[in-house]
């Protein structure tokens, strides 16, 4: 029993990782119809940005403040992420608007591009990043169950930026403004929003979280130039579980593919949890074929 | 239809000409290079498939590797049975398994290279049938096609024993009795290629050429409308899907005798994505474009990757990015703009010259 | 006079909000019927419910006495009879002007039918004659895309008039339109009634004036009056509604 809450504990955390990048892919989802395929590789320059923080560090301050370079490679992971997001918008995505399908192979061409970047950067082979040494050892629950520190504190970081997220899109006026080119771009624009901004900065801030995402996925192994690949497949799914483009969906989407996953390949082995994971996202679309939340809308389609 | 007015539309005539280069391709390379041509042929055959659902009927599938894999190992265990000689395959042997398993059995009949196309057929029925009947469409159909590709390497990777895990099936021996490493199988694997690829391009000009194929474009542009038309589109999606896998069988069961190999890599999520932008940069839409794609990019593809292998990744990425945003219609879109603009200039020259007025 | 279309107590409701909250009304052969309102009257959702595209959770749809809608996919509505153009032209952009026609006219719609068997000439005759009645005749070999929007409304009617239809319902057939584009279409859409029933939503009152037979105005998912153009104007309610938001001119 002790071994399957350990796992479950597990699952949560690296799906708490899922849903901080899915929340990135939800939100441009819905903002603008992009589904980017690159998003992975946001996770990846978010771990590249805490590695290279971590050798700064190493190499350059005293050795006894090391342990806190992670402080330090949050906010880096999220800007670094950010920069490269933004300037992927106004470069290639802003070209792609109402064409959901284009946008993912566009994207994917971005995220070829971007992992040969860090091959040639950083080399083929991973990397590891070093975690600050108090995230080291275990919080003691009961005798024989002993929840790593690393994973608290990673579900601590998705909390506070889910925190912040809600405060970002239901409290402020940027996310009034988000939330408006959301349900109607026209009127939006027509009242004086400035709807290519919203676009580019609302991009830019879903890469961060991908970045800090990334950054956080440091601590439970070592890094590499595909580090997004692996993850994307998983992201994607969590979004489509959940309802393209609903906040509250992708959070719930993320909490079932993890702890689903978990559970399955518990019960299971790795591999069949995995098939059966998908075969239940299917069964589950043939119930509801828009996901968990949905947003209803009139439009015919196209 | 007879001849002539097959080669009535300009792209069989150039299909038709690309068919005669193929087959006179053995007269001046080498043994090595028909290799490679086969390889790419095999190709060219899925991306037809690839271009009915999305060029024509605008489905993303991200998840044909799959399909491609499907045949492929449908033929693979054909011919690792062939080379096994009644005895266990060795990658079995080597996962301790002491019995040839109830799904291999059948494939030491030669009969069940049939299964390359019901296997596909099947897959996409099912697939088909729970997503198109639900009305799951777009990005959504996508995702859930590239997480299929996704399942399959994860269930072909780990169920060693019956796959061969990792490493796929390799070295096989003999086809129907002819050994694969001499020189005339070699081009009579080839040639079997080229009409395999023939053969295909008539089934799938077939299908577009009536009016199952304006009602596939119909689909794309407006799905509800042919509904409200009259149509089932479920339907037809799942006819065109099961199609286009059965089409990815095929070519995956010419690719295997030509390279001696399928392994899960090839039926991956980035494989899958490949093909699709083979079809992208030939034209979507139109099957020439789907060929002309394959084979080009293939062929700079191991010219350029056998030498700087760093350098491939960015162009085909860039190339990529360009092609989707500023020529979605591909190399194919490129050459009919500008035979376009020279057919307006000719009539209008004839215009002026003859004062006849054309009949469309 | 023979009724086309039985609607009976009927409630729409989206997440608890009922957009078409307890309708009766029936629908006579030959009558050009307009559903008339303010933005919000439930006039799109009826029309929706009809051609079986939303379910009602309560009440009853009947068609020609004996058919249930409710009964039916969509895809098999064409076959009883019923068609529908929705308010934002929808043609098949990337088709010509008679593939978008070809598509339409056939009775058989199964995939071997559309492998197999071609057009045959009476069906290619019908598709001129209506080419020619919604003036497209001179473009039939134009790609649907290069078409004025004008001309797509038009298009969208031709499909719809070569299916040999007994009720055709118009989301807005006139919205975008120029005064004489709009003429036009009212010009159109009186050779259409010669042959089949017609249910249009429009808010242009002028068309509404010129061109319908019986109106039913609706507003917050119920009928408010309905009778002729003359007497729902005369209707202190209907004055209200209308009036209440700033007159029929903005309607």
């Amino acid at each position: 029993m002790n071994t399957y809450f350990l796992q479950v504990f597990n699952g949560i955390s690296v799906s708490s990782i899922f849903m901080l990048a899915a929340l990135g892919l939800a939100v441009t989802f819905g903002l603008m119809k992009i589904i980017n395929m690159a998003h992975g590789e946001f996770i990846m320059i978010g771990a590249y940005a805490a590695y290279i923080i971590q050798n700064i560090f190493s190499r350059y301050l005293p050795a006894s403040i090391f342990d806190l370079y992670f402080f330090v490679a949050i906010p880096a992971s999220f800007f670094l992420a950010g920069i490269f997001g933004w300037v992927l918008e106004k470069l290639i995505i802003r070209h792609l608007y109402g064409r959901a399908l284009d946008s993912i192979l566009a994207t994917w061409g971005v995220s070829l591009v971007l992992q040969q970047l860090a091959r040639s950067i950083f080399g083929a082979p991973n990397v590891d990043v070093k975690s600050p040494s108090w995230l080291n050892g275990a919080l003691l629950v009961l005798p024989g169950l002993q929840l790593p520190y690393k994973r608290l504190f990673i579900m601590l970081l998705v909390i506070a930026c889910m925190t912040a997220i809600y405060f970002l899109m239901y409290r402020s006026n940027y996310g009034r403004k988000i939330r408006a080119v959301m349900q109607n771009r026209a009127m939006a624009a027509s009242l004086g929003i400035n709807t290519r901004k919203i676009d580019a900065c609302t991009f830019a801030f879903g890469s961060g979280l991908a970045g800090i995402a990334g950054c956080a996925l440091t601590l439970l192994g070592s890094i590499g130039p595909t580090l997004g690949t692996n993850y994307i497949v998983d992201t994607f799914m969590v979004v489509v579980l959940g309802g393209v483009g609903s906040l509250w969906g992708t959070i719930a989407g993320g909490f079932l593919i993890g702890t689903g996953n978990t559970t399955l390949e518990f019960l299971t082995n790795a591999t069949l949890g995995k098939v059966l994971v998908f075969t239940l996202v299917i069964l589950f679309l043939q119930w509801r074929p828009k996901g968990l939340f949905t947003i209803n809308s009139r439009s015919l389609d196209e | 239809m007879s001849v002539k007015t097959f080669l009535k539309t300009p792209s069989n005539k150039v299909f038709f000409v690309i068919v005669l280069l193929l087959l006179a391709a053995p007269l001046f390379l080498s043994v090595f290079r028909i290799n490679l041509l086969g390889k790419f042929i095999s190709y060219a055959i899925l991306a037809m498939g690839i271009d009915l659902i999305w060029g024509y009927t605008g489905i993303l599938s991200l998840g044909h590797g799959v399909f491609f894999g499907l045949g492929a190992y449908a033929m693979g265990m054909y011919l690792k049975l062939e080379a096994a000689h009644g005895k266990l395959p060795d990658f079995m042997a080597w996962s301790g398994l002491e019995k040839l398993p109830a799904i291999w059995a059948p494939f030491s009949n030669p009969l069940s290279l049939i299964f390359i196309v019901l296997i596909p057929a099947f897959l996409a029925a099912v697939i088909g049938y729970l997503t198109f009947k639900n009305r799951i469409r777009g990005v959504y159909f996508s995702i859930l096609s590239q997480a299929l590709s996704l399942i399959f390497v994860v269930l072909f990777i780990g169920q060693q024993a019956y796959t061969g895990g990792t490493n796929g099936l390799t070295s096989f021996r003999t086809m129907f009795g002819l050994p694969l490493a001499a020189d005339n199988t070699k081009y009579l694997v080839y040639y079997a290629a080229v009409f395999l690829l023939f053969i295909v391009y008539l089934y799938c000009r077939f299908l577009i050429g009536h009016r199952f194929g304006k009602i596939l474009i119909a689909i794309r542009d407006g799905e509800n409308r042919v509904r409200f038309s009259g149509y089932d589109p479920a339907v037809y999606k799942i006819f065109v899907y099961i199609s286009s896998a059965v089409i990815a069988g095929i070519a995956g069961a010419v690719f295997v005798p030509q390279v001696g190999i399928i392994s899960p890599a090839e039926m991956g999520i980035v494989p899958s994505i490949e093909m699709v932008i083979w079809v992208a940069i030939g034209g979507r839409g139109t099957l020439i474009g789907a060929v002309i794609g394959a084979i080009l990019v293939n062929g700079l593809k191991s010219g350029i990757s056998e030498s700087f292998p760093e350098v491939w990744s960015y162009f085909l990425g860039l190339t990529f990015i360009a092609v989707v945003i500023f020529m979605p219609e591909g190399l194919v879109g490129i050459v009919k703009k500008y035979a376009g603009r020279i057919a307006i200039r000719r009539e209008k020259k004839d215009k002026t010259a003859e004062k006849a007025p054309s009949v469309n | 006079m023979e009724t086309v279309l039985e609607i009976k107590d009927l409630i729409i409701s989206f997440d608890g909000f009922r957009a078409v909250n307890g309708v009766t009304t029936s629908v006579q052969k030959g009558e050009v019927r307009f559903f008339i309102g303010p933005n919000g009257a439930g006039k799109t959702t009826l029309l929706d419910a009809i051609c079986g595209r939303v379910h009602p959770q309560h009440g009853s749809i009947i068609f020609n006495g004996d058919k249930n809608i409710m009964h039916y996919p969509e895809h098999k509505l064409v076959n009883i009879g019923i068609g529908r153009k929705f308010q934002v032209p929808s043609v098949f952009t990337s088709l010509s002007v008679y593939e978008n026609m070809e598509v339409s006219v056939v009775k058989k719609r199964g995939i071997a039918a559309s492998l197999f068997s071609e057009i045959t000439e009476a069906q290619q005759e019908k598709i001129n004659k209506v080419l020619t009645l919604v003036d497209l005749n001179n473009c039939a070999g134009k790609k649907a895309a290069d078409l004025s929007h004008g001309q797509k409304q038009w298009l969208e009617i031709a499909m719809l008039l070569v299916q040999d239809l007994q009720l055709i319902l118009l989301d807005e057939p006139v919205a975008g339109m120029g005064r004489r584009e709009t003429t036009k279409t009212g010009e159109l859409l009186r050779k259409i009634a010669q042959h089949c029933t017609v249910i249009v939503v429009e808010h242009d009152m002028e068309f509404v004036r010129e061109f319908a037979s019986k109106v039913t105005v609706m507003h917050e998912g119920h009928i408010l009056d309905e009778g002729s153009v003359e007497q729902v104007q005369k209707n202190p309610k209907v004055i209200d509604v209308y009036l209440g938001r700033g007159g029929e001119n903005c309607a």
